[in-house]
C-alpha cells in the first residue's frame, strides 16, 4: 500500500513538474520565432482560406492552420486568446466589441453572397422582387402558380405546385446574411422574424449546412431555399435573379457580388452590404472578415508571432491572394476595400508601439 | 507489493475513474445550465417556444422532449416484431447452420454502419418513398426518422434476446414437449416467461440508443422547432437540436442547449432505471 502511494505521489509530482515546465516555456517565448499561426472561425470562407493558407505555408515555410468552427466559435476563440486571429461572417456589433477583453480590428478578406436556389421542372430562370422573397419565405405565397410570382415572371410557365421552403437548421452566417437582407427590405420580416444566425421560421424544412439545404432542394420538387453562393456556383444549381435597391434584377455572379461593395465604407470596415445602393450590385452580398486584437502582445505572444500574423493578413488582401478568390467562387475585394483593410492593419501595435 | 494487489488497485482505480467521469459530466451540464434555469425556471420544460431572435429570446424544451420520445418509442414499436422474430429465429428455431450465421452477421453489420450512412440512405431512398405513399408532402418528419431508427436499433433489440432465448434450459422445453405442447405453446409458455427479462433488457438498450441518435435523425426529421402536430409532421429531437445549434450558439441559447443536454441525460437515466425495475419484476 505504501509503495502504491509512493508511486501515485511520484506520478502526480511528474505531472505537476511537466505543467510548470510548460508555463516556464511560455514566459520565455516572448523572444521566440513564430512557428505556426493559428486561426479559427467562419466556415463560409473556409475553402478560400484553406487554399491560400496552404500556398502561404508552402511558399513562406510558416505553418498556418485554420479551424472552420463557425463564426461564433471564432469570436469565442479570440476572446479566450487562444488564436492569432479569428474569422467571422458577421462583423461584431458595438455590444459584442465592448464584451471583448481588448480592442478588436476587422479586416475584410473577400466577398460572398447568399442565393435563392429552387427546384422546378424545366429549370426556368426566375426573377424575384423583395416583396416576392418576403411572401415566399414567410409562407404567405404557398403555390408556384400564384399570380404574384407570375406578374414578375411573365415569360415563365409556372406549375401548380406547392412551395416548400428550405432553411438552415444549424446556426450559420449564411442565415445571418439572408435574414439581414430580408429585415432591410421587409418591415414585417424585421418585426416577426428579425436577423440572426438562427431564426424562428414560420414555415419550411430545416437542413444542415449548405450541402443539406442544396440536397433537400434537389430532392424536393417545388422547393426553394437559400445557400452560400460559393456552394451554388460550384455545384451549378439554378438560382434566382433578385431585384436590388436601384430596381434592377441582378443575377448573382462573381462580378455582381464584387460590385455590391462599391459604396462608401467606414474606416473600421464594419459595413453591411445587403440591399446595396450599387446599381449593378447583387443585393444579398457580404464581406467576410478576419478579426484580431489591436494590441498584439497578449497571452505571452512573441513580437515575431505578432509580426508574422500581420504579414500573413496583409498577404491575404494582396493581389496575389485575392486572385485566388474566383477560383473557389468568391468575389475579390474591390481596391477601395483593400486600401481600407491595409489602413486597419497599420493600426496594430505590439506593447503599444506600431508594428509597422 | 505483489501483482495480485496491483491488479486489484488498477481495477478499483478504473472503477472509481468511471464514476468520477460520469459525475463530472453531470456536474458540467448542471453548472452550464444554471443561467438558463435562472431565466426560465421549470417553465423551460413545458414551454413550446424556441425563438432565438435577438431582443426577444425565449427557449423551451417541450417540442424537443416530445420529438425525442415520439421518435424513439415509435421506433421501438416498429422494430419490435422484427427484432423479436430474429431473436426467436436465431435463439430457438435455427441455432446453427449457414443461413442463421449469415443472418447473424447481417444483423451485426447493421450495428456497425455509421449513422450518417443510415441518414444518407434514408434521405435518398426512404424519404422519397414516404412522400410517394402520400404520408406527408416532402417525406421528412417524425415517422421517417422513426423508421430509420427502427432499422438502426434492430441489432441491439435482437442480439441480447437471441442470446437469452438460446440459454433457456433444454430440460424445461423438453418437459413441455413431453406434455404434448406445440412449438408455439413452448415459445409462449416456456421461452418468453423464462427469457423475458433478457429480451426486455435488449429493448431498453435499443430505446436508449434511439433516444440519443443524432445524425440520421437530423437528416430526416425536418428540423422544425415548432411543436409537432402528429407523427407525420416535421419535428426535432433534443440530440439533433444540440448538434445543429451548438456551433454558433452564445449567451442564453448556449446555456439553454446545455440544459437540453442535461434533460436528455436525465431522460436516458430514467429510461434505464425503469428498464431495470421492470427487469427485476420479470425475473422475480
Amino acid at each position: 500500500m505504501k509503495k502504491f502511494q509512493l508511486l501515485f505521489t511520484a506520478v502526480i509530482a511528474v505531472a505537476l513538474m511537466a505543467s510548470c515546465g510548460n508555463a516556464g516555456k511560455d514566459k520565455a517565448a516572448s523572444n521566440e520565432k513564430a512557428k505556426t499561426i493559428t486561426g479559427a472561425g467562419a466556415t463560409f470562407p473556409q475553402p478560400f482560406y484553406n487554399k491560400i493558407f496552404k500556398s502561404y505555408t508552402k511558399e513562406k515555410g510558416l505553418l498556418v492552420t485554420y479551424g472552420g468552427i463557425g463564426s461564433g466559435g471564432g469570436i469565442r476563440s479570440l476572446k479566450d486568446k487562444i488564436v492569432d486571429f479569428g474569422a467571422s461572417d458577421a462583423f461584431l456589433n458595438d455590444k459584442k466589441l465592448a464584451d471583448m477583453p481588448g480592442e478588436v480590428l476587422h479586416v475584410p478578406t473577400c466577398l460572398g453572397a447568399v442565393v435563392a436556389a429552387y427546384n422546378l421542372p424545366g429549370k426556368p430562370e426566375l426573377k424575384f422582387t423583395p416583396e416576392l422573397m418576403e411572401g415566399v419565405f414567410m409562407g404567405k405565397i404557398t403555390n408556384w402558380s400564384d399570380a404574384k410570382i407570375a406578374a414578375v415572371n411573365p415569360d415563365v410557365k409556372l406549375p401548380d405546385m406547392e412551395i416548400t421552403v428550405v432553411y438552415r437548421s444549424d446556426g450559420s452566417g449564411t442565415t445571418f446574411i439572408f435574414s439581414d437582407y430580408m429585415s432591410k427590405v421587409s418591415a414585417e420580416w424585421k418585426e416577426k422574424i428579425g436577423a440572426g444566425k438562427a431564426l424562428k421560421w414560420p414555415v419550411g424544412i430545416g437542413a444542415k449546412g449548405n450541402p443539406g439545404v442544396a440536397g433537400t432542394i434537389s430532392q424536393t420538387e417545388g422547393a426553394i431555399g437559400y445557400i452560400g453562393s460559393e456552394y451554388a456556383f460550384a455545384m451549378g444549381i439554378p438560382v434566382a435573379s433578385i431585384q436590388n435597391k436601384a430596381g434592377n434584377f441582378i443575377h448573382p455572379s462573381v462580378e455582381s457580388v464584387s460590385a455590391s461593395a462599391k459604396g462608401e465604407m467606414p474606416a473600421d470596415t464594419r459595413v453591411s452590404l445587403t440591399n446595396t445602393d450599387a446599381v449593378d450590385g447583387y443585393p444579398i452580398s457580404s464581406f467576410t472578415w478576419l478579426i484580431l486584437y489591436k494590441e498584439q502582445n497578449y497571452n505571452d505572444r512573441s513580437a515575431d508571432q505578432a509580426a508574422q500574423t500581420i504579414k500573413l493578413i496583409e498577404w491575404v488582401v494582396s493581389p496575389e491572394a485575392q486572385k485566388e478568390t474566383t477560383k473557389v467562387h468568391y468575389a475579390p475585394l474591390p481596391e477601395a476595400a483593400v486600401a481600407k483593410a491595409k489602413a486597419v492593419l497599420n493600426k496594430v501595435t505590439y506593447n503599444g508601439k506600431a508594428l509597422k | 507489493m505483489n501483482s495480485e494487489k496491483i491488479f486489484k488497485y488498477l481495477l478499483v482505480g478504473s472503477g472509481i475513474l468511471m464514476v468520477l467521469i460520469a459525475l463530472g459530466i453531470v456536474a458540467t451540464l448542471f453548472v452550464g445550465s444554471i443561467p438558463s434555469f435562472k431565466e426560465f425556471g421549470f417553465g423551460f420544460l413545458f414551454s413550446t417556444e424556441w425563438d432565438p431572435t435577438e431582443g426577444r429570446e425565449t427557449y423551451g424544451a417541450l417540442p424537443f422532449i416530445i420529438g425525442t420520445l415520439l421518435t424513439s418509442i415509435l421506433a421501438l414499436i416498429i422494430t419490435f416484431p422484427f427484432a423479436f422474430s430474429i431473436s426467436l429465429f436465431l435463439g430457438e428455431y435455427f441455432k446453427n447452420g449457414a443461413l442463421p450465421s449469415f443472418l447473424r452477421s447481417v444483423v451485426d453489420l447493421l450495428a456497425g454502419i455509421p449513422s450518417v450512412v443510415y441518414g444518407l440512405w434514408g434521405f435518398y431512398a426512404l424519404k422519397p418513398l414516404v412522400a410517394e405513399l402520400g404520408l406527408n408532402a416532402q417525406g421528412f418528419g417524425i415517422f421517417t426518422s422513426s423508421v430509420i431508427l427502427a432499422i438502426m436499433i434492430i441489432p441491439y433489440a435482437s442480439s441480447l434476446g437471441a442470446e437469452v432465448i438460446s440459454m433457456v434450459p433444454g430440460s424445461l422445453k423438453e418437459a413441455a414437449y413431453s406434455l404434448g405442447a406445440t412449438r408455439f405453446e413452448v415459445v409462449k409458455n416456456v421461452i418468453v416467461p423464462n427469457a423475458g427479462s433478457g429480451i426486455f433488457a435488449g429493448y431498453i438498450l435499443a430505446l436508449g440508443r434511439a433516444i440519443g441518435e443524432t445524425m440520421a435523425v437530423t437528416m430526416l426529421i425536418g428540423n422544425s422547432n415548432n411543436m409537432p402536430s402528429g407523427i407525420f409532421d416535421l419535428g426535432n429531437t433534443m440530440a439533433s437540436l444540440i448538434a445543429n445549434q451548438f456551433g454558433e450558439a452564445e449567451g442564453l441559447k448556449y446555456t439553454s442547449l446545455i440544459e437540453i443536454g442535461l434533460i436528455l441525460f436525465v431522460i436516458t437515466g430514467i429510461v434505464n432505471y425503469i428498464g431495470k425495475l421492470i427487469m427485476k419484476k420479470l425475473s422475480a
